[in-house]
């Protein structure tokens, strides 16, 4: 295991409660730079939950209580200073369920941008173009970027939402089961899009699927009721993990 | 094995209930169709130049209900231009941003109570508020107030009830980008809801041109012609309603009566018609 990468992402002591339940024991993780790092665990582990504290999206859930300390570059994210929509600019996220705009897929794209104040034509759509080719979906759609987003297929709108993303030029992408509701094809699309998008961002995946954990990922978390239970390689994870409990998770006796 | 064969009974009371399914659509279709088929046949042939042109006047014995038709537009205009910038506004407040769940609660209860009191109540407020204490007598924006308050809950409840369907998903991926609360709200939720608004706004207007009992108390039944706006605001004017009820009730011309209720249904048809255009419209921007 290489130590000397700097970490562009570090959690200490993590804890986080919804109300009077707690989700996140004590976890500290330090997410390296341009790797994918996926998080797997059963489901109700709070590998979900781990993910959104990363640009502060549980601040959208009542209830909540976090406390320890999480730095994205040194900054600590949940200090009152922090303006959220920097960081959330900084740190894209795509989620679950594919889930464009309804508009067209050019307003899709550009839809971030013009938040952050580009009105400029010209260069909206270079940026969208260069969006949707680093998403792999540009020769599927550039004759049709007037057309609803929604008139695509699951695997093309997923697609659409990670170029959505690209647009902000983040720095870390995060992806909660991005390819969870699609089919195989989509899927592997995607995977293949994730291997090719490391070696600019940083990536946080939230994966089920213990094979697209070993396929895609660099380094591996595994969640088990709120706690890190081990962090590691993916390759010594799942070939020879440090812990039972790992062993038991990847090899199918739960979860 | 043989497929089993629809009983004899089975396959009659299918046809007896589908027969009587239709009966009840064509029935109700038909009491609509005859309803405003006979309000037109009476009204259309009554509907002249002259009456749509003029005020009335006593020297030529003739009647003309054009202050009677500025009044009813100049209410219904008024009244939403004050009533969608407060209703709209209340219902993102409380879909949006509101944190207390328990206060939306009874604010929501009370809207939906509001929306079912009797218009009188309305109207005897207004009076009493602003025709007295106000000193504003009976005029044109008494009418108009007391509009806004009745058509409020209205306008708050389905703004509310469109604001909750856009779904949570499309909130998450705008602030997720780094949107800011009302960057999401005006750009992704409002576009959105654009829909529920405009059939508030249809409802609203359904209620201000039906309505009569409260602008009887608040605008009056004036129908002289006014000099310009302003004027028209603090004076007293009767809506189309109150002029059929006046015509018709206190000065037996039926005629009359029927003619200005073929012109109030073309009225709220046009400005319904034209609210869902602009709705489609604003929609696709």
């Amino acid at each position: 295991m290489d130590t000397h990468e700097t970490p562009v992402i570090t959690a200490k002591g993590l804890e986080l409660w919804y109300g009077s339940a707690q989700a996140l024991r004590n976890v500290d993780i330090d997410i390296p730079e341009r790797k994918v790092t996926a998080l797997i665990g059963p489901s109700g582990c709070g590998k979900s939950t781990f993910l959104k504290t990363l640009d502060r999206m549980n601040d959208l859930v009542p209830g909540v209580t976090i406390k320890g300390s999480v730095r994205y570059r040194g900054q600590e994210i949940y200090s009152p200073e922090v303006d959220v929509t920097w960081l959330r600019k900084q740190i894209g996220m795509v989620f679950q369920k594919p889930n464009p705009f309804p508009m067209s897929i050019y307003d899709n794209i550009a839809y971030g941008p013009r938040t952050h104040g580009i009105r400029n034509k010209a260069k909206l759509d270079e940026i969208v173009e260069k969006s949707l080719r680093g998403a792999a979906i540009w020769d599927e759609v550039k004759d049709r970027l007037r057309k609803s987003a929604l008139s695509l297929s699951g695997g093309q709108q997923q697609r659409v939402c990670i170029a959505r993303a690209l647009a902000v030029e983040p720095d870390v992408l995060l992806m909660d089961e991005a390819t969870s509701a699609l089919d195989p094809i989509s899927t592997s699309k995607i995977e293949e899009l994730i291997e090719d998008l490391k070696n600019s961002y940083t990536i946080v995946i939230v994966t089920h699927n213990m094979q697209q954990a070993t396929r895609i990922s660099d380094k591996c978390a595994f969640f088990l009721l709120g706690e890190l239970i081990e962090y590691g390689d993916t390759d010594q994870m799942f070939s020879v993990p440090r812990d039972r409990r790992t062993e038991d998770y990847i090899t199918g006796r739960f979860g | 094995m043989r497929p089993e064969k629809k009983s004899a009974g089975r396959v009659a009371y299918d046809r007896v209930l589908r027969a009587l399914l239709y009966f009840c659509a064509l029935l109700t279709c038909a009491l609509l169709v005859l309803l405003i088929g006979y309000i037109f046949y009476r009204g259309l042939p009554n509907v002249t130049w002259q009456l749509l042109s003029t005020q009335e006047s006593f020297r030529n014995d003739t009647i003309g209900i054009l202050p009677n038709i500025l009044s009813t537009l100049l209410l219904i205009f008024g009244t939403l231009l004050l009533v969608l910038p407060l209703g709209v506004g209340a219902a993102i407040y409380l879909t949006e941003y509101a944190r207390n769940k328990r206060v939306v609660e009874v604010i929501e209860f009370a809207t939906e109570t509001l929306t079912g009191i009797p218009s009188i109540l309305y109207g005897l407020v207004g009076m009493l508020f602003f025709c007295l204490a106000l000193g504003w007598g009976s005029s044109i924006r008494a009418g108009i107030l007391t509009l806004v308050i009745m058509t409020l809950p209205t306008i708050v409840r389905t703004t509310q009830e469109s604001l909750k369907t856009v779904p949570q998903s499309y909130r998450e991926a705008s602030l997720g980008l780094g949107s800011g609360k009302w960057h999401m709200v005006r750009t992704v939720v409002l576009p959105c809801s654009v829909d529920g608004i405009v059939t508030g706004c249809i409802l609203s207007i359904g209620r201000i041109v039906g309505e009569s009992a409260a602008l009887l108390y608040t605008a009056g039944s004036a129908g002289i012609l006014s000099r310009n706006l302003l004027q028209a605001l603090e004076s007293s004017g009767g809506s189309l309603t109150v002029a059929l009820y006046m015509y018709s009730m206190e000065r037996g011309e039926i005629e009359v009566g029927f003619a200005i209720a073929s012109i109030l249904m073309i009225l709220t048809l046009l400005i319904n018609l034209s609210a869902k255009f602009l709705g489609a419209k604003l929609k696709k921007n």
